[in-house]
């Protein structure tokens, strides 16, 4: 891990950052509306605004000035760190993203935590199980998990759990009973990801010889499972921690409105309803930040899971991620050489399609 | 070489999901109403003969986050309703009657011109943090809205014209206009034209908005966190409820919790659970849910202009006289109340009967299709191949850009297909209609506008004030000229309605629906009451522990 690749990564996620930045302030500049008529329309009503005061609103937020001049005043902000303030509200953006922050952090935690338990207990018991019905059931768990619109198990898992039997509250952040259901709902898609990813690399696993040595040298299936192609399975799911970030921060659009929680999701889609430019591109650069920062740490650990990949790392300059999610697939740890012969893993197709992730997720942020 | 090793998530549809949001809603809503149709004790709500208790905190859920919650600025109601638990007024307004009755002003005269207002204060008020409040109080507050300019478009409103304010004594405040301004006694009702402490005052309308405030009301108001909610409690001290109220000293609850709740069908659940004692923002679609398990709907039409259509004399079609009095005629107002919730009335008059110089002109506003037909062909206007009606090579047609939940237009539209005239509907984001109208290009217009007064059509047709039909000074403008020194009320009142009949017989509003906000209440919430401007006065509520 030279300095050099340290320095090269964080200048590509700068750039990530920038064109982020500049992918929102397009899109939030060609939105029918005007932030500044929004704000002083009265709630809705009919009403003639002033149009001297919209003019001296819009000259106060560079509104007036040509795209590339409202860019350039934008950027020379975001360079002097000045994320400005929310049009609608006056609040500095730093202040209500930090405001927003916490209660996001605890849920998505929490989520993130229930889905690894449940990820990890299905995909497990899918592998180990012998009863061909239930593996079929478990292993079809995720699709359905990923099929489930957000804000319909959030309506109902409140439905039956708050409103007809009383055991949480339906909303606000008030008590830690209130974060359950949220997290709840929020966990379903991310352990679906988690699951589906563990499964096929489990099963990748079952199948090669040495299974079939160890088991005859007298290895019970749960032990050889968890001590031996579990934590080689674990590797592809480390991956997939920059993916749960970005499908966690969308989710919790959805999550928080239906569960009336304050957050960084309920923020951003207020701020986009009322084109509060300044807020918006506050959100999209922190969301991106911190998805660049997951992948730059997921990258670095990498190697010290997994010593081969700091060697491949050096060995080939040319390593992408499909290079590299095929380097975890086929790498079995402590496990004898054979496997090696494996042909071409599911878990390597996998890993290419979906080596795109960067640019994508950036662009759920900007629409969140 | 760098990589980025990160595949991506294996379905790329979560935002095709979330679009079909608003369909599904709609599906499980209905669901919920079976499974929630089971649980819940039956027991009518309403005026109850028990001696009202004190404790207890009123949990209330908005719809809506207030973006500000600095009622002297804000106009929305989610503002205003917070507002008027925080800060009194000058006067009250009779909600029955329309007559303005003393609350912090123990008195007052108006010179015979209507152009000065003189209010003498009651003793020992004082603000939340213990500081007085005297005609320096009052003094300071107006000019800080006047301060506010643009920022407070309805204290402009309530405060246009005004000259000086003196405050001889403590107890004494004379307000001095440059014209005839007899709506300036019911602005003074308002909670626009609250108080705030001389502290309040000296922070910037932004640290205002956030929640840095102090008033005289029964309720002072602990925090405000964006898309959290809103926490008042009550202000022991408190000892000079408005001659309306029911009963003297501090307010009856402990507090007001209010929690912002996007979701309807989950304001619906959380009420009829009893999680929340109040949903602010009923559905008509869970009205009959509530009823049915005898929950309390309380509703009040917004006073002020109905929605209405309002014709610009700029646009092609509108400026035609005969088309904008087809377009009264072309619409069966009765007929729509089959869309409408139980609560919500079609539009007797520009004004919603709440209005307190409301008089009933349905007689004008009658259906009569045929009427329609024949002032459109005496105008030329005639009928094309698909039946909608055309004048050199130009069609009556138009398109509304709307953003409110009213799915009545869609009955109208069919109304008005009958006279041959083409009625395209296009809902958008609030957002994009706001600067649809400010653009000013469009032919129509749709809105409602609320306040107590009739002043709201002057200010909203006059050709003077903000003139949204963009026409030219006439004999209404005359008419409404004379409301502004009419201290008569009953003389007021009929100078309204004949600028209102004007109005009507031009075409230069073509009056729907009355808005009502409709409220659900939990079984133990007693004496929740609207004020005059249809938003809430909670001093006088209180909670049934049983």
């Amino acid at each position: 891990m030279s300095l050099r690749y340290l320095v090269s990564r964080l200048g590509q996620g700068l750039i990530v950052l920038w064109i982020a930045f500049t992918l929102s302030f397009v899109l939030l500049y060609w939105l029918p509306g005007d932030p500044v008529v929004t704000m002083l329309g009265a709630g809705g009503e009919l009403q003639n605004i002033d149009p001297a005061e919209v003019d001296r609103l819009r000259a106060e937020f560079h509104l007036d000035q040509p795209l590339a001049v409202q860019y350039l005043y934008a950027l020379f902000g975001l360079l002097r760190l000045d994320f400005g303030t929310s049009i609608q509200t006056g609040t500095p953006v730093t202040e209500a993203i930090a405001a927003s922050l916490p209660s996001t952090i605890a849920l998505a935690a929490l989520a993130l935590a229930i889905a690894l338990v449940a990820g990890v207990v299905i995909a497990v018991t899918a592998t180990l199980t012998r009863r061909s019905w239930l593996r079929d059931t478990l292993a079809a768990l995720p699709g359905l998990g990923v099929a489930l619109p957000t804000f319909w198990v959030g309506l109902m898992l409140l439905q039956v759990f708050s409103f007809r039997f009383p055991l949480f509250p339906a909303v606000g952040t008030g008590t830690p009973a209130a974060i359950v259901l949220p997290a709840v709902t929020l966990a379903i898609s991310l352990s679906a990801i988690i699951a589906q990813v563990l499964f096929r690399s489990l099963q990748n696993a079952w199948v090669q010889p040495f299974v079939t040595t160890y088991t005859a040298s007298g290895y019970s299936r749960l032990r050889l499972l968890l001590r031996q192609a579990l934590p080689v399975a674990v590797l592809p799911a480390l991956t997939m921690s920059g993916v749960l970030f970005g499908q966690a921060l969308a989710g919790s659009v959805v999550v928080e409105n239906v569960f009336s929680r304050q957050g960084l999701g309920r923020l951003a889609q207020t701020a986009v309803t009322s084109q509060d430019i300044p807020l918006v591109q506050g959100i999209v650069l922190f969301a991106a930040a911190v998805f660049v920062l997951v992948n730059l740490a997921t990258d670095l650990i990498y190697p010290i899971l997994d010593p081969r990949l700091g060697a491949a790392n050096r060995r080939s300059a040319g390593t992408d991620g499909a290079n590299l999610a095929e380097a975890d697939a086929q790498g079995e740890g402590s496990i004898p050489a054979e496997a090696d012969a494996t042909p071409g893993s599911d878990a390597t197709g996998s890993g290419s399609t979906e080596s795109s992730a960067t640019g994508r997720t950036d662009l759920e942020g900007s629409r969140a | 070489m760098p990589t980025f090793s990160t595949p991506t998530f294996a379905t790329g549809s979560s935002h095709a999901r979330r679009s079909t949001t608003a369909t599904l809603l709609s599906v499980i809503a209905a669901g919920s109403l079976l499974l929630s149709g089971c649980s819940g004790s039956a027991q009518a709500e309403g005026e109850s003969d028990a001696k009202p208790q004190s404790g207890g905190t009123l949990k209330v859920a908005y719809d809506v986050d207030p973006q500000c919650i600095d009622g002297q600025q804000q106009g929305t109601n989610v503002t205003l309703n917070v507002t008027r638990q925080i800060t009194d007024s000058l006067t009250d307004q009779d909600p029955e009657t329309g007559e303005i009755v003393p609350w912090l002003a123990e008195s007052w005269d108006v010179d015979k011109d209507s152009k000065t207002f003189t209010f003498h204060l009651r003793d020992g008020v004082t603000f939340q943090d213990g500081s007085d409040f005297t005609s320096e109080s009052v003094k300071e507050n107006f000019e800080a809205i006047e301060d506010l300019g643009a920022k407070s478009s309805l204290g402009q409103t309530y405060l246009d014209g005004l000259e000086s304010i003196t405050t001889p004594d403590e107890r004494t405040v004379t307000f001095t206009f440059a014209d005839p301004n007899v709506q300036f006694l019911q602005a003074t009702s308002t909670m626009t034209l609250g108080f705030y402490s001389s502290d309040t005052l000296q922070k910037t309308p932004e640290e205002r908005c956030t929640g840095d405030i102090v008033g005289t009301g029964p309720f002072s108001l602990e925090s405000f966190e964006h898309n959290k909610g809103i926490k008042l409690s009550r202000f022991d001290d408190y000892d000079w409820a408005s001659s309306l109220a029911k009963h003297d000293g501090a307010a009856y609850l402990d507090g007001i919790d209010i929690s912002i709740v996007p979701e309807a069908s989950v304001r619906n659940g959380s009420l009829i659970s009893g999680q929340i004692d109040v949903d602010t923002s009923v559905q008509s679609q869970d009205e009959k849910t509530l009823d049915a398990q005898g929950l309390g709907i309380v509703s009040r039409p917004n006073p002020g202009v109905v929605y209405n259509l309002v014709p610009k004399e700029t646009g092609d079609i509108a400026s035609d006289k005969a088309v904008r009095q087809a377009l009264v005629k072309g619409i069966d107002r009765p007929q729509l109340q089959s869309v409408l919730s139980d609560h919500q009335a079609p539009a007797t008059s520009v004004l919603a009967k709440s209005t307190a110089q409301y008089e009933d002109l349905s007689d004008l506003l009658a259906y009569d299709p045929d009427g329609a037909k024949k002032l459109l062909e005496d105008a030329g206007w005639k009928a094309g191949v698909d039946g909608i009606r055309e004048k050199d090579g130009t069609k009556l047609s138009t398109t509304l850009t709307y953003w409110q939940d009213a799915p009545f237009l869609e009955l109208v539209q069919q109304q008005l297909r009958e006279i041959g005239f083409d009625l395209q509907l296009d809902k958008k984001t609030l957002a994009e209609v706001t600067a649809k109208q400010a653009e000013g290009q469009e032919e129509f217009t749709f809105g409602n506008l609320t306040r107590t007064d009739a002043d709201v059509v002057r200010n909203y047709f006059g050709a003077e004030e903000q003139n949204s039909n963009s026409r030219k000074p006439g004999k209404i403008d005359e008419a409404l000229a004379k409301t502004t020194s009419e201290q008569n009320a009953d003389q007021r009142t009929k100078d309204f309605t004949e600028a209102v009949k004007l109005i009507i017989d031009e075409g230069y509003s073509i009056p729907i629906v009355e808005l009502s906000g409709v409220v659900g209440t939990g079984e133990n919430v007693r004496d929740f009451a609207y004020e005059t401007s249809s938003r809430y006065q909670l001093h006088d509520t209180w909670l049934d522990g049983e």
